[in-house]
């Protein structure tokens, strides 16, 4: 309500013309079918439609043409260059929490368990080895126990 | 599916699209008619000859108002095809009538894109048109440059 009554301050066509105030669409426009105000000299040409075609030049079938439609197919239809910009900016915010997540890292996080210290790692490898993990075509299988070294 | 060449004879109207919309392929003398089976629920088949006419018949209202001639089109466009020359003659005849040239361009635009990205289609139009166009004095967009940008 207090919507309507607003908006109304602004554009002098009636609220009533769209199907609802905030909606994205609207039913017709009577702008969208109807002949926009024409100048002189495109009324005159609008009289010169009447008759023969072959009589106007190029320039004023052109002329014709923008009267009633604002774009031609190939205006229409080109592309643009947003996608560069949409593109552009993933790369951006992809890059900016990478830079949030190694600062949690630093930050946040606190250390890791004791579990992750190399000479730990070590001893897990060792007693990985010696339990014989996967010794037929994993693990061990690629560990040469007699020189105690991984096989080449 | 309908396949639409017979000998070297191009017609306008071919199946755009692969999926399982209404087909409204052109059928030249090698084929009879109508298809034996579709898979309709019930209702007639509406050929590919008696959809021409109509829409001829609907464009050559000889009071055809401008509404009726944007619905037209705008319908005629919606459909999964590429309309016969006959009928663009007869939408371009009643833009004459309503003294209307900047439809009568955008119609041979509309054609053209429609054709996607099946090249031939345009040129041959255009081809068939032309006693039409030189007789109405209709250029086409690419005589006016229109079709670049």
């Amino acid at each position: 309500m207090l919507a309507t009554r607003a908006l109304s301050l602004i554009g002098k066509r009636a609220i009533s013309t769209s199907v609802c105030v905030r909606g994205g669409h609207g039913v017709a426009k009577v702008e969208d079918y109807t002949l926009p105000d024409l100048s002189a000299d495109q009324k005159s040409l609008k009289e010169k439609e009447k008759g023969s075609w072959a009589a106007l030049s190029n320039e004023e079938k052109i002329a014709l043409y923008r009267i009633s439609f604002k774009q031609s197919f190939a205006e229409m239809n080109q592309g643009s260059s947003e996608w560069k910009s949409v593109v552009g900016g993933i790369f951006f915010f992809v890059g900016f929490t990478g830079l949030v997540v190694l600062w949690q890292r630093k930050y946040v996080y606190g250390p890791v368990p004791h579990t992750f210290d190399p000479e730990y790692k070590e001893k897990e490898l060792q007693r990985m080895l010696d339990m014989r993990i996967n010794p037929v075509e994993g693990f061990s299988a690629k560990w040469d126990y007699e020189n105690k070294q991984w096989k080449k | 599916m309908r396949d639409s060449h017979c000998g070297n004879m191009f017609r306008a109207v071919i199946r755009l699209s692969a999926s399982g919309a209404r087909s409204l392929a052109r059928s030249r003398p090698c084929y009879s008619a109508p298809l034996a089976s579709r898979c309709y629920s019930h209702g007639k088949v509406e050929t590919d000859e008696e959809f021409d006419s109509r829409w001829v018949t609907y464009f050559s209202k000889p009071d055809i108002d401008a509404w009726e001639l944007r619905k037209g089109m705008n319908t005629l466009i919606g459909y999964d095809l590429v309309p016969e020359p006959k009928i663009l003659d007869s939408a371009l005849r009643a833009c004459r009538r309503l003294n209307d040239l900047a439809s009568a361009i955008r119609i041979l635009e509309a054609v053209k894109d429609k054709a996607g990205p099946h090249k031939d289609i345009y040129p041959y139009l255009i081809q068939e048109l032309k006693p039409t166009l030189a007789e109405l004095g209709i250029s086409t967009p690419e005589e006016l440059g229109i079709d670049k940008l």
